[in-house]
């Protein structure tokens, strides 16, 4: 199954998400937080890699991130790894919720779930 | 410098340091990013440079790419935010280039290595308020000062520290466009980027440890001379 990991600069953020993201998506998605860097608010390359290294059972990972740094340490982390990971381009909690969805189906590949998570970067929130 | 023992001191002794001049601006660079940033940059040079600093004991045992890949890894594993991919993850990426040791030849390679791989993960050009406005003059001084005007590396290093302190100021004026700073728009106008200072520090700190080690090999009045006649705008090219 494809695996996901949330990271945000929250430690509580990224286990909020993933609970969401497990009650309404599907429950049997494998979904990893990675939050906060270990102290305080932030992000940690290492701790992203060894929820990557969690996520993964070789078929592929896919990463959703909050802003800034998480972007970068992300891709840092992508480097130092041997899993095959993306990050999708998307709303963290939506994206997760969509990616969720998607990993518990049966047709699943990476490409769709990263998909499916970027699908959210077009929802509005309001009708008009 | 071409005896790996000294090499390996030399670098024991840079990192020291560094560690020794972010403890003692950590309040400095915590100042400059409260004003356009998020007041960090102290704390986290500061903690990712002590932990490097915790390490040199175990430089004997390593070569020296070993030990700038060990000192990149430290700081991932050490800096918060986005310094610590930045920072540490350059130097990781760019450690491959002493694979051989540290030359005239290896550090231009090093530096360049770096600088793009700074570049790439920031994606930010010269001008956006970054570490890259300190980093791309040096960088680019040091290798025209060694490639092209055949300096000695420890002038060439003086010569890209001036560069660097030069960038420095040019972050002044400068409107933000990454980076956090870019959220305030015109207000990051007046404030000296915590990156690129603290990128200063950092060279201001290798070149004091380098001449210790590569004592008699520079020019300093090549220093002295050209210094003031440089064209910023052309070093940041």
């Amino acid at each position: 199954m494809i695996g996901l990991v949330v990271v945000s600069h929250s430690a509580k953020a990224a286990e909020g998400i993933r609970d969401i993201a497990a009650q309404m998506g599907g429950g049997d998605a494998r979904i990893e937080p990675a939050g906060g860097d270990g102290e305080e608010i932030g992000t940690d390359a290492n701790r992203i890699g060894e929820a990557i290294a969690a996520a993964d059972d070789g078929d592929g990972v896919v990463v959703l991130v909050d802003l800034g740094s998480a972007v970068m340490n992300t891709e840092l982390a992508l480097e130092m790894s041997d899993a095959e990971a993306v990050i999708a381009d998307a709303p963290i909690l939506e994206g997760a919720l969509n990616a969720a969805v998607e990993a518990t189906s049966s047709k699943a590949t990476l490409d769709s779930v990263v998909e499916s998570a970027e699908d959210a970067r077009e929802y509005h929130k309001l009708n008009d | 410098m071409a005896d790996e023992s000294v090499q390996r001191e030399a670098l024991a002794a840079a990192v020291e340091n560094v560690a020794a001049r972010i403890e003692s601006e950590k309040s400095h660079l915590t100042d400059l990013d409260s004003a356009i940033g998020d007041a960090d940059h102290g704390n986290n040079m500061h903690r990712g440079f002590q932990a490097v600093a915790e390490k040199t004991d175990e430089f004997e045992e390593m070569d020296v790419d070993e030990i700038v890949k060990t000192i990149g890894t430290t700081i991932i594993g050490n800096v918060g935010g986005a310094a610590g991919p930045l920072y540490g993850g350059s130097v990781m990426t760019a450690s491959q280039e002493f694979e051989e040791g540290i030359t005239a030849e290896t550090s231009v390679a090093f530096a360049e290595a770096y600088l793009e791989k700074v570049k790439d993960r920031g994606d930010a050009p010269v001008g956006a308020k970054t570490m890259v406005d300190a980093l791309t003059p040096a960088v680019h001084t040091y290798k025209k000062s060694i490639e092209h005007d055949d300096l000695p590396p420890l002038t060439a290093l003086a010569k890209a520290v001036d560069a660097a302190e030069r960038g420095v100021n040019f972050t002044v004026p400068l409107r933000a466009s990454k980076g956090r700073a870019s959220f305030l728009g015109w207000r990051s106008v007046g404030h000296q980027d915590p990156g690129a200072t603290s990128t200063l520090f950092i060279l201001e700190e290798i070149l004091d440890t380098a001449s210790e080690y590569l004592e008699g090999e520079t020019d300093v009045e090549a220093v002295a001379e050209s210094a003031p006649d440089e064209d910023p705008e052309e070093a940041q090219e």
